[in-house]
């Protein structure tokens, strides 16, 4: 397979098949709602919905999202923007991605979807030959939120259990508009930009993996209880699952800026590899 | 579980009540935001709305060889950037049943209870179920000057599912969520 059809059918495939580790824990959602239950009901058609996409290698969800492509350093010179661009173009033209990128001064459609910094790509300095791409739509980005401690409003300080108070309340506030149950993504530090950055790669992990440090370890294991007892549900209709996730990472920070960032994944994890 | 058949009369939409389940029968509009922005500026709307449905969705649809659409993907997107709107919409067109995810606010509340409309959450997400609903979709607005994931489609469904969550009642299944949920939060900061 050429380097172009390779990343079209990781495209489609991303856009269609949920990994396994989301599909377990929305199953696992699903089993813990009471039969009969509005909760119940969503969880078991996104599940129908995830299995109907799969198995037609259509889009699970119609906003395809931005995409996300990480590319090692091995992969520099063959998955090239251009390579990557025309297999974006040729995925949407079969409708496996909807148009879904806006000129933001003239409101125009780019309707290859791509344009200059679409798609996003990362070449990365990590060695090896798979690529890795993210599909993350624009309702859970719009939750996506980015607090500077201290916050008197929340009276979050500068700790971890101010840090604590931060991503509840982020928790709190999407509610279900970022098509709950979700996966947060959180950095503890960095600059702006930087803590979008890194919170937003937390969301290549798998579900069932967890910090390499103890303190952060234990802070994803407390908030993700605490925000699934906050009883806001799928689709915000009310339930025992909230959040599938949640993965922390630090970043070093400047003594004047303390962010906590937290990146909003909706229950439509789709992330992908390839190897060539 | 209730069936609605467009065009959905203003008794049958005030029979219903928040938390009811329901399959919709007919035409279905979309619009999202570029149409509620080219509505409140005054902007010409070539569909007649009354008793009718408004779909906060941008679809994934393809044209086949003979120039027909073809829906691949269809969910809602999040209706609470349409509030600003809403209310004077269901005024003005006379629309019965307005369908997205994540509810809207007291405004839109009140201009259901007033004119006899509902808002419907759909299953966000679940495009490729929905799209299995549309059976055709005979016309468009606005694709060239909006895009396809804005533009104002016309879809012909059959059988597609969605909660009452918002009714003609003054009843919102949201707000009792984000009220529970803020006095859980409260408790353990």
């Amino acid at each position: 397979m050429d380097c172009v059809s390779a990343i079209r059918e990781l495209i489609v495939r991303t856009a269609s098949t949920l990994p396994e580790d989301a599909l377990a824990a929305l199953q696992k959602a699903r089993d813990a709602e009471e039969e009969g239950s509005s909760a119940r009901m969503i969880l078991e058609t996104l599940l129908e919905n995830a299995a109907l996409a799969a198995s037609s290698r259509t889009p699970m969800c119609q906003d395809t999202g931005t995409l996300t492509f990480f590319v090692p350093e091995d992969l520099r010179k063959v998955a090239t923007r251009e390579v990557i661009c025309r297999a974006v173009a040729e995925a949407t033209a079969q409708g496996a991605l909807r148009r879904n990128t806006i000129d933001s001064v003239t409101g125009v459609s780019y309707d290859t979807n791509t344009a200059p910094g679409a798609p996003v790509i990362h070449f990365t300095d990590e060695p090896g030959r798979t690529i890795s791409l993210i599909m993350k739509g624009g309702g859970s980005e719009n939750m996506s939120a980015q607090f500077s401690l201290p916050d008197s409003s929340i009276a979050a300080g500068r700790d971890l259990e101010g840090c604590r108070l931060a991503i509840l309340t982020a928790v709190q506030r999407a509610q279900g508009y970022g098509c709950a149950p979700g996966i947060l993504g959180v950095a503890i530090g960095g600059d702006r930009a930087t803590g979008y950055e890194t919170a937003k790669l937390q969301l290549l992990r798998d579900l069932a993996d967890e910090s390499p440090d103890p303190a952060l370890a234990a802070l994803e294991k407390r908030v993700l209880a605490e925000a699934n007892s906050l009883g806001i549900g799928p689709m915000g209709l009310g339930g025992k699952t909230t959040l599938l996730g949640v993965k922390i990472a630090a970043a070093p920070r400047v003594p004047a800026s303390f962010f906590v960032t937290c990146a909003y994944l909706c229950w439509a994890a789709r992330r992908g590899t390839i190897s060539l | 579980m209730t069936t609605l058949s467009y065009p959905f009369t203003e008794s049958a939409v005030r029979a219903l009540k928040a938390g009811e389940a329901v399959s919709i029968d007919g035409t279905v509009w979309t619009g999202r935001d570029r149409f509620h922005k080219h509505f409140a500026d005054g902007g010409e709307i070539p569909v007649d709305f009354r008793d009718g449905a408004l779909f906060h969705c941008g679809p994934v649809v393809v044209q086949d060889r003979s120039g027909a659409w073809r829906v691949v993907a269809a969910g809602p997107t999040t209706s609470v950037r349409e509030n600003p709107y809403e209310p004077e919409f269901i005024a003005k067109s006379g629309v019965r049943l307005v369908i997205g995810k994540g509810g809207m606010d007291s405004r839109t509340l009140e201009a259901c209870r007033k004119y006899g409309a509902v808002y419907l959450q759909a299953v966000g997400g679940a495009a490729a179920l929905t799209a299995r609903c549309v059976k055709s979709v005979p016309e468009v607005h606005f694709l060239k000057e909006w895009g396809a994931a804005e533009a104002c489609w016309r879809f012909e469904m059959e059988d597609f599912r969605c909660v009452v969550a918002m009714d003609s009642h003054g009843t919102n299944l949201f707000a009792a969520v984000a009220e529970s949920s803020a006095a859980q939060l409260k408790k353990l900061l």
